[in-house]
């Protein structure tokens, strides 16, 4: 007989006294290695108005293509100092940014090849159960073409929500960052593509 | 089919989860997605998710009632339960984050403005790691009712948000513990949302007498489900 798995309730709007951990939105504040970039965008309701009081969670690859995970038995260098996970607030324009260090690509199902990707895990007010989704790059055309995930979604407007965009490059005391865009619609014209997972 | 694929966790049992769309309460309208979620087949990256056995998320906060200089106001409570999967398998060494309003009924928030005093003596964040065998306890105070704007004169029942990430990106879950007898449960539209009656209901925890502390605090117990397997993984 199998547990009735435990229901899912809104964040509200009042956790950031709580949850928020400035240091989670660097991925990379341990020192991974890999290619640092910056993810920044905007969280957007049904009209068009900046969400102020949502959060994203993400959860990657390092640099080389694995997960920090036990699962995760792939022949591939593990990166003690990435732990591939934060999570990111939005501001009172509904902005959020985030540090991170480029993920290489996983394994699908079956032979199949993933490019590289984000996971995002997304929470607010008015969102009773959190939204997934997932980033994937602009430069990595051939292997987004070939991606199992994005080839799930009929609708190429649709498909080309997941893929970020490239954005001005970030000054970060002396490095400057690639940065990508990466805005999420919530509802109506140019939604988000939201994944059951 | 590659005999290396993950084996996925197991879906959504029908009725368990809240709709996104649901009027009733209102911040859901202009914000839940219109099209239906893309279903994807789990892989690498759903089967898995950040670990807590390095501590890299920062110490154990159990007692809520002993982070400042003096003891906050309110009715003392012990929140005790274990973390399981649905086959009833203890999930170990998983981050379960708690966070709530005063007994006043106000959030220690700076947008909170909420007609009721602030307490110096209480934040309302806990955070602690499970035991061995899933299991997790806070020390807090009963959170107070408070008013909200969804209809007028709306006031939200009792409740405790909590975090839990289990050990999966699929596992991932918040939801709100309640308290049994609140009669604010009957209208609650947050609750609610949650079509079957029997999973709704698992959200309230449960007087429990033997979690209480003598001459101390009221002892409440509650357990927390996540997804489960689809398939028994293979041992090894």
């Amino acid at each position: 007989m199998k547990l009735p798995v435990t229901g899912s309730q809104t964040v509200g709007p009042f956790y950031h006294y709580a949850l928020d951990r400035p240091e989670w939105s660097d991925l990379t504040r341990h020192g991974a290695r890999g290619e640092k970039i910056r993810i920044e965008g905007r969280i957007l309701d049904g009209e068009r108005k900046p969400c102020i009081d949502a959060f994203l969670e993400v959860w990657q690859a390092n640099a080389a293509g694995r997960y920090a995970h036990p699962e995760d038995r792939q022949n591939k260098k593990p990166d003690p100092k990435f732990i591939g996970f934060g999570r990111v607030f939005t501001d009172a324009k509904g902005r959020y940014a985030f540090t991170t260090v480029r993920p290489g690509p996983v394994p699908g199902r079956g032979n199949a090849m993933q490019a590289p990707h984000i996971a995002v895990n997304l929470f607010g007010r008015g969102l009773l159960k959190h939204l997934a989704t997932r980033i994937y790059f602009p430069d990595c055309a051939e292997a987004n073409e070939a991606d199992p995930v994005l080839g799930l979604i009929d609708d190429p407007k649709q498909r080309a929500t997941l893929v970020a965009q490239p954005a001005k490059p970030t000054r970060l005391g002396r490095a400057i960052l690639p940065t990508f865009r990466f805005d999420v619609i919530l509802q109506g014209e140019g939604e988000t593509a939201f994944l059951e997972i | 089919m590659s005999g290396r694929d993950p084996i996925p966790y197991a879906p959504e049992q029908p009725g368990a989860q809240p709709p996104n769309d649901y009027p009733a309460y209102k911040s859901t309208i202009n914000r839940h997605p219109l099209r239906a979620p893309i279903r994807v087949p789990h892989t690498l990256t759903e089967v898995t998710g950040p670990s807590f056995t390095r501590r890299w998320h920062g110490k154990n906060l159990a007692d809520l009632t002993l982070q400042h200089k003096g003891e906050p106001l309110g009715e003392r409570i012990v929140i005790a339960g274990r973390v399981l999967d649905e086959d009833g398998r203890p999930v170990p060494d998983t981050l379960v984050e708690l966070w709530q309003a005063n007994a006043a009924g106000r959030y220690a928030h700076e947008r909170d403005r909420h007609d009721a005093p602030l307490d110096r003596n209480f934040t309302g964040f806990g955070q602690v790691v499970t035991d061995k065998q899933g299991g997790w306890r806070f020390v807090s105070i009963k959170p107070g009712h408070y008013p909200w704007r969804n209809t007028h004169n709306a006031w939200r029942a009792q409740h405790l948000h909590f975090s839990i990430f289990g050990p999966a990106f699929a596992t991932r879950i918040v939801t709100q513990m309640y308290f049994p007898g609140d009669p604010l449960l009957a209208t609650d539209p947050i609750y609610h949302s949650i079509p079957d009656a029997t999973a709704r209901e698992r959200l309230v925890a449960a007087y429990d007498p033997t979690l209480s502390e003598p001459e101390w605090a009221l002892g409440f117990r509650w357990d927390i489900v996540l997804r489960g397997r689809a398939a028994t993984p293979a041992e090894g």
